[in-house]
Formats: C-alpha cells, sequence, structure tokens
C-alpha cells in the first residue's frame, strides 16, 4: 500500500496538501463540570506522525476521541481535512450532523484502541473484512483479497482463521491494526496501542507501526514508548492536566525538557 | 509468536533431580465411593417406586396406552408446540425490538418500550388472555380510516382473529416484555469497547447493534431464553382463557371429563410435555454451540485461553433477569 493518500474526491490536489489533516482551534471539552480539555490548539500536517505524551488522566484518550468524533466538543473548532468534526458548515454557522453522516466521516479515520477490542465472534479475516464489506459495501471477494494483504503486510497471513481468543495480545493489536486500514483511512489514532501488552510483544507492534510510517500515513499516537516517540515521531506534544505544555521535536523534547511539568514526567517514564 | 505451546494442560513433573533415570510415577486418582452408594440406593428406590405404579389401578396404565396416541391427543400436543413455537417467535422478535429501544439514544422509543413492560409485565399473563378473549366484544369491528370519522373499510373483528390467534398474541405480548429484559441484559454484557470499535469504523448504531453487539449478546441470551420457551410451552395451558380448547391441557382434561378417570390423561399429558421439552432441549444445545463461536479450545492444538464476553457479573445480570420474572408473579 504505497499509494495510500486518498483525496476525497472534488478536492483540488494543491488546496487538499496545503490544509493540514487535523486543526484543533481552542478546543475545550467537560463531562459535566469536569474540564478535561482546556483551550487546546494543534495542528498534524499530512504525513505528519505526532507522540501525544502525558500522565494519566490528562485527556489524551478524550482528544483523540474528539477527532473522531466519539465525543463531542464543548467548545472551539476542530477539522479533519479541512472539514469540521460532527458539523457541517454553512456560511458562518455549524449544523450538527446527522449520526449518519459523522459515520461517514468516520470511515477516513482509523483507530486503534489500547484494548484491541477486536470482535470475537469474527476470525482475525473476517474482522478486516467486516468494515469494507458491511460499510462500504466493498464485494466479499474484493474485500478478502485486501484483507490477506493487509494481515500479510501485519506478519499474521497464516493466522487469518483464528479467533482473537487464540491470538496472543501483540497479535490481536496487529490485527486491530490491519482492521482500521482496511478502511483506507487518511488518518490513523493510536491510543496507547502497546499498553495492554506483555513487554516482549510490544517491539512487533511497534515495528507495524513504523513501517506504517515509513508509507506516509499521518498518525497521532499516544504513547508511554518514548523510544518510539524519539524515532519515528515528528513532533511530541507533552499534555498535563487538559492543557498542551510542550510542543517540540521529540528529540529536542525529550533530552532538553523546557517545561518544569514535562521534566517531572520524563524523569518518571524514561 | 510461539503462543502454541501456551494454555497445555499440565504435566507432572518429573521426579528425581537432573541427570537422575526418571522414576515413573503413577498417578492415584481421588476416589469417590460415597457417590456410588447414594446412586445404588437412589436407583433401588427408582425400582420400587416404578414397580408400585406399574401395579397400582389408579395409574390405570392401559388407559395410558390407549390415549397417549390417540389421534386428539396428538392433535392437540401439535397445537401446543405451535402456540409455543409462534408466539416465542413473535415474543422473541419484539423483545429484540423493545430490548434495542430501550438502548436507543431516541427518548421517545425509549418511554414507548418502557411503558410496554410496565404494561405486559404489570399483569398476570391469564388476566391478559381473559382481555384477548373479549377482544370482539370490547371492540366489535376493526376499523381503517381517519379516526371519529366513517372508516374506509371495517371488518368484525372475530372474521379477522379466531382463538388461536387471539391466544397467539396474548401469550407473545406477555413474552416480549420478559424476553426484552433478557435481551437487555444480554447486550449490556458486551464489552462497551465492541460497540465503540464498530462506531470507529463507521458503522451506524443500528449496524453495529445488529452485527457487533447482538451477535456477542446471544451467549447471554440464550441460555435463559431456553427457559422461557420450555416456560412458554407450559403456559400454554392457560389458553383456555381466551378460549382456546384445542391444546394438549384442556384437550386432555376433556377426554377425562368423558370418561371419569383424570389420572391416565394427566400422564398422557405429562408424557407429551415431556417429550416436547427434549425436542426443544436439543434445538437449544446446537444453538449455544452456534454462538459459542470465537470462544474455547483453538482449532489446531489442545485447550488454549478462554477470554470469553460472558463475565460472572454478566452471567448475574442475566439471572437477575430471569429471577425477577419468576420470583412473585403468577405466571
Ligand atoms: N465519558 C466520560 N465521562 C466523564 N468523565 C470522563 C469520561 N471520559 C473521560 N473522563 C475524564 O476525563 C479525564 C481525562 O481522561 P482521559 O482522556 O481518558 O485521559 P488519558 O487518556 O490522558 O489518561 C479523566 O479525569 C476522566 O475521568
Ligand atoms: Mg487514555
Amino acid at each position: 500500500m504505497s499509494e495510500q493518500t486518498t483525496t476525497p474526491a472534488g478536492v483540488d490536489e494543491s488546496a487538499a496538501s496545503s490544509t493540514p489533516m487535523v486543526l484543533a482551534e481552542h478546543v475545550s471539552k467537560s463531562f459535566g463540570s469536569n474540564e478535561v480539555l482546556k483551550d487546546i490548539s494543534l495542528e498534524v500536517r499530512r504525513g505528519e506522525v505526532l507522540c501525544l505524551v502525558g500522565p494519566s488522566g490528562s485527556g489524551k484518550s478524550t482528544f483523540l476521541r474528539c477527532i473522531n468524533h466519539l465525543e463531542q466538543v464543548s467548545s472551539g473548532r476542530l477539522s479533519v481535512d479541512g472539514t469540521p468534526v460532527g458539523y457541517r458548515e454553512v456560511g458562518d454557522k455549524l449544523y450538527e450532523m446527522h449520526p449518519k453522516d459523522a459515520a461517514k466521516q468516520r470511515r477516513d479515520i482509523g483507530m486503534v484502541f489500547q484494548r484491541f477490542n477486536l470482535f470475537p465472534h469474527m476470525t482475525a479475516l473476517e474482522n478486516v473484512m467486516e468494515a469494507p464489506t458491511q460499510v462500504k459495501r466493498v464485494s466479499k471477494a474484493k474485500a478478502k483479497a485486501r484483507a490477506l494483504e493487509l494481515l500479510a503486510r501485519v506478519g499474521l497471513a497464516e493466522r487469518a482463521d483464528y479467533y482473537p481468543a487464540h491470538l496472543s495480545g501483540g497479535q490481536q493489536q496487529r490485527v486491530a491494526i490491519a482492521r482500521a486500514l482496511a478502511m483506507d483511512p487518511k488518518l490513523m489514532l493510536f491510543d496507547e496501542p502497546t499498553s495492554a501488552l506483555d513487554p516482549e510483544l510490544v517491539g512487533e507492534v511497534l515495528d507495524v507501526m513504523k513501517e506504517l510510517a515509513k508509507t506516509g500515513m499521518t498518525m497521532i499516537v499516544v504513547t508511554h514508548e518514548m523510544g518510539f516517540a524519539r524515532e519515528v515521531a515528528d513532533t511530541l506534544v507533552f499534555m498535563d492536566g487538559g492543557v498542551v505544555v510542550e510542543t517540540g521535536d521529540p528529540r529536542e523534547v525529550l533530552a532538553n525538557p523546557q517545561h518544569a511539568r514535562t521534566q517531572a514526567f520524563l524523569s518518571k517514564v524514561l | 509468536m510461539n503462543d502454541a505451546s501456551s494454555g497445555r494442560a499440565t504435566t507432572p513433573a518429573p521426579a528425581g533431580g537432573p541427570g537422575a533415570a526418571p522414576v515413573p510415577t503413577k498417578v492415584v486418582r481421588l476416589r469417590h465411593p460415597w457417590r456410588i452408594v447414594v446412586a445404588v440406593l437412589l436407583l433401588a428406590v427408582v425400582a420400587v417406586f416404578i414397580i408400585d405404579a406399574a401395579q397400582r389401578e389408579a395409574f390405570d396404565w392401559p388407559n395410558v396406552g390407549k390415549y397417549v396416541f390417540d389421534q386428539r391427543v396428538s392433535q392437540a400436543a401439535g397445537f401446543t408446540l405451535l402456540l409455543t413455537v409462534l408466539s416465542m417467535i413473535i415474543g422473541v422478535v419484539l423483545g429484540v425490538i423493545l430490548a434495542v429501544m430501550r438502548q436507543s439514544p431516541n427518548p421517545v422509543l425509549k418511554s414507548i418500550a418502557w411503558v410496554w413492560l410496565w404494561v405486559f409485565r404489570g399483569t398476570p399473563v391469564y388476566v391478559q388472555l381473559v382481555f384477548w378473549g373479549l377482544l370482539s366484544t370490547i371492540y366489535t369491528s376493526i376499523d381503517l380510516g381517519v379516526p371519529f370519522m366513517e372508516p374506509w373499510v371495517s371488518y368484525p373483528t372475530t372474521a379477522l382473529l379466531n382463538t388461536f390467534w387471539l391466544a397467539v398474541i396474548g401469550l407473545a405480548l406477555n413474552e416480549s416484555a420478559y424476553m426484552a429484559e433478557i435481551v437487555r441484559a444480554g447486550l449490556l454484557s458486551v464489552d462497551p469497547g465492541q460497540s465503540e470499535a464498530a462506531t470507529a469504523l463507521g458503522m451506524s448504531w443500528g449496524k453495529s447493534m445488529r452485527r457487533v453487539v447482538l451477535p456477542q449478546a446471544m451467549r447471554v441470551i440464550i441460555p435463559p431464553t431456553g427457559n422461557e420457551v420450555i416456560s412458554m410451552l407450559k403456559t400454554t395451558s392457560l389458553v383456555t382463557a381466551v378460549p382456546f380448547t384445542l391444546e394438549l391441557y384442556t384437550r386432555t382434561r376433556d377426554i377425562s371429563a368423558a370418561i371419569f378417570t383424570p389420572i391416565p390423561l394427566l400422564i398422557v399429558a405429562s408424557i407429551w410435555y415431556l417429550a416436547i421439552t427434549s425436542v426443544l432441549m436439543v434445538g437449544q444445545y446446537f444453538l449455544e454451540k452456534r454462538y459459542a463461536r470465537g470462544v474455547g479450545a483453538r482449532p489446531d492444538t489442545g485447550p488454549g485461553p478462554v477470554t470469553g464476553a460472558m463475565s460472572a457479573v454478566d452471567a448475574e445480570i442475566a439471572e437477575t433477569a430471569i429471577a425477577a420474572k419468576h420470583g412473585g408473579d403468577a405466571r
């Protein structure tokens, strides 16, 4: 899958490449009185790999979930590929989308979860085929060929007929990545993809993600794997208490954190 | 990736240190002598009971033999089975719809489902069946048209719904309320991460229900539903309230009234109820096997790790739904 960048039909190529893939402007999110995200502004360029780090409860998952509209932002503006997430822009007004249209928007955004969330009643192959056949109405034969190709890419061709319960954690997560890729997303969100894995299984998942980054996929990765961030990420964002504390080149931030909170956090995880 | 070795049965550790010739170890299983004693005793009691029963006049075995394959009886058994199957099918379909409505984000759908449950679970099924029997008295005709205006078409109720269909409707609507709770327990037992993953893949709420959540909920739904089917089989004996009189219990009672001996026909009815139950239980076995996909042993090796979706908590939810039903009310 070298030609992964799928441009939406009708969008001018040059204009498309200049708009950032993800643009967050003053995004806030509250659950009741609990303000989880506070005035987040952030830009992710096309093909960029952004690593999001920060202590537990700092709002990283919530931010990812807002990007594909699993949560609704409370205020501010969040757009993916130039389109506001979950809203339709007409003139200077934003109209809330019908759930069907929001679902359509999510097709272009792949998400990988900490707990894999594979469908346990389907084999690895069926997991990968599910969304293309059910959501995009791709023919069974086509979806199968593509799914096998993706499973081979994550090194699991010979496990296609296994149910998730019969795969190791690392294998399950690789299937989950293949499942997300089957929808040909233009953006991949990873929420602590290796945090639920035994240490010896982390490498195989990170390897798949590195390969993916090399193909030019735009990725936002919430992780505690600083080695991965240093090696693969273009940008490192440190979040704490719902605010972006520090942003920069991962090698610089990791070697020379500017902010006291970043220093405190890094001293714990490094 | 050498996961093939995980989850294997443990083998007894070889005795002796490294290098020493392996000493053959004989494993002596724990014996359970009391089990055998109790079983023998029970068998003896059963044997005595059977020998005694075979000789007892009151059981009237010749009449049991005569009526068990009587055409009226087997036909009645057919009606009972038909009532059970039809009302269960309708009850399950409505139950799934109601349960999904209760989980839906739409407050209108939620309220409709709630009121439905409140009415059909809150009144005895016998009372409901009597009401359905009185339907043609309450509503003498069924009209199509604008309310309070001359109807376009009008049918007499008795021409549209005979007592059989009234019985089916009565049983099915009552059942739907109980099935709704069983299905809801099943839906709640599925990890929320599942519908989240489905949503993230771009599936609509309905599609993720149908393709991802419901199939997994089935494992929790089927056992109590098997209970419901068997319970329904026996509840059909109440449709005499409609009155529909061609089912097994009423039919055998009518025959026994004519020949003045109640006991042999009770035995005949019991034999048929048991026979039908047995057939239904076989059906349940195969359904459970079908929905156990993805759980249990790995195809190519020995027993693998079982990471089923159903935890003890889920089982408890399902149990509570049943307990709530069977506790108290006289169904
Ligand atoms: N659905 C929710 N309802 C209420 N509070 C939530 C919800 N989701 C997350 N939170 C709260 O938001 C805060 C940030 O959570 P999260 O985004 O998961 O942090 P992180 O992923 O960085 O550990 C936490 O305090 C959490 O309790
Ligand atoms: Mg998180």
